[in-house]
């Protein structure tokens, strides 16, 4: 969605301000909002798409003025909300113990998938990025809608965060990083380049040759 | 046992409005049975101590002095990085960019937070904020000029958008006069940001 996440080439935020011996955490809620985060999260009542969505759902004025800890405390409890989690008796979900912690992080979740289609792009092929506004959630940024770039490499399919993250199956499409010229992104004369991995529902084949 | 290093009675009148909710939900999460308490203490202890940039400081430092190694990360990080033990959330899909004299490479995630987590740990602040998440991509330059570093007109920078589950870790350049130097000294010089592409490895000033 166009939401306050998307932010790429946005103007007027001012200075970055890195914060010198910066500490891990600013505060002791800090703390436990990670970790309530993360042990939500072991129960597997949502996905990690459908938490990135419940966090660019807050409204911009709201997301730009929270912290990022409030941010997910915000989204967390939006999840737990729409789950109802929190209404009536305690649903049965499989909680994160102790014990399981370092083995459930030190795995993680690939988020590669077996598809029988094979990629519609190879390696230095140009695409297009689709002009594209999608109401629900999107990992497309919407500065790169347009622009023209090239398969630098390709990554398998991986879950669509598009559809996973509504529930609506993992529909594991192929990914790309694409390189773009950041001339070709925002109309100056530079000559940096920008990559994004994007997933091919987010891209058309561009015929025409590269301009060098 | 305490959130917050209080014990005493009139300790909630201390918290700001967001310790009392996060103090809340927390409470009502472990009493519907949804959350372990001691796994919380587990998990913060993990990225308090267990998890943080040494990690990737590590990766650098054997980067830099085994070209084997090099190969090996350039061609599969993800099994590379999983050989020093760091596996895991947030780092299931690992890509390493190596700094050139020609290519800087920055890393940023326009849309949340995308970072390695088993080499870097938990994000600074500012990578989580909207001056460096709305900057990075369109004005690298200023962005490093913040944080003291000026490259050359001629060095190309390279921004990475993380906007999928592929996470990156930047192998800066090794410093100057070093090369006497071993795995776990040079690994003493490569600081975080500079795994992020915002400074160059050496001590941070």
């Amino acid at each position: 969605m166009n939401g306050p996440q998307d932010m790429g080439g946005m103007m007027g935020f001012g200075l970055i301000a890195p914060e010198k011996n910066e500490p891990l955490f600013h505060a002791p809620w800090e703390k436990r909002a990670l970790a309530i985060s993360l042990a939500m999260g072991g129960t597997r009542q949502w996905s990690i798409d459908a938490s990135r969505h419940a966090r660019e759902k807050i409204p911009p004025d709201q997301y730009w003025s929270l912290s990022y800890y409030e941010i997910w405390i915000e989204g967390l409890e939006r999840l737990l909300v729409d789950h109802k989690l929190l209404e009536g008796q305690p649903k049965q979900v499989p909680r994160l113990e102790a014990a399981r912690v370092a083995p459930v992080l030190a795995k993680g979740s690939a988020y590669t998938r077996d598809v029988a289609a094979p990629p519609l792009f190879n390696i230095g092929g140009r695409v297009k990025v689709r002009n594209l506004h999608a109401s629900g959630h999107t990992r497309l940024p919407g500065y790169l809608r347009g622009a023209t770039g090239e398969i630098l490499a390709t990554h398998k399919a991986h879950v669509f965060p598009d559809s996973n993250a509504h529930g609506l199956g993992e529909n594991p499409q192929h990914l790309y990083t694409v390189r773009f010229l950041a001339r070709d992104v925002f109309g100056n004369s530079s000559t940096d380049e920008l990559h994004a991995d994007l997933f091919e529902p987010y891209l058309e084949a561009r015929a025409c040759p590269a301009k060098v | 046992m305490p959130h917050d290093g209080h014990d005493h009675d009139d300790e909630n009148s201390e918290l700001s409005p967001i310790a009392l909710r996060v103090r809340a939900l927390e409470s009502l999460l472990v009493e519907k049975g949804y959350v372990d308490p001691a796994a919380l203490d587990v998990l913060i202890d993990t990225y308090e101590n267990k998890i943080g940039p040494r990690n990737g400081a590590k990766v650098v430092a054997k980067a830099w002095t085994d070209p084997a190694y090099a190969a090996w990360l350039k061609r599969d990080a993800t099994a590379a990085i999983e050989s020093l033990g760091f596996t895991g959330r947030q780092g299931e899909h690992m890509v390493a960019l190596f700094n050139t004299a020609e290519t800087h490479n920055m890393v940023v995630c326009t849309l949340c937070s995308c970072y390695p987590w088993p080499v870097l740990g938990l994000p600074p602040v500012w990578y989580k904020s909207p001056p460096y998440r709305s900057r990075a991509v369109m004005d690298p330059r200023s962005v490093l000029a913040e944080f003291g570093v000026t490259l050359p007109e001629t060095t190309k920078i390279s921004v990475w958008d993380s906007t999928a589950e592929v996470r990156y870790l930047v192998i800066p350049l090794r410093p100057a006069n070093t090369e006497g130097m071993d795995e776990e000294e040079l690994a003493a010089l490569v600081n975080r940001d500079s795994m992020i592409g915002t400074r160059l490895a050496g001590r941070v000033a």
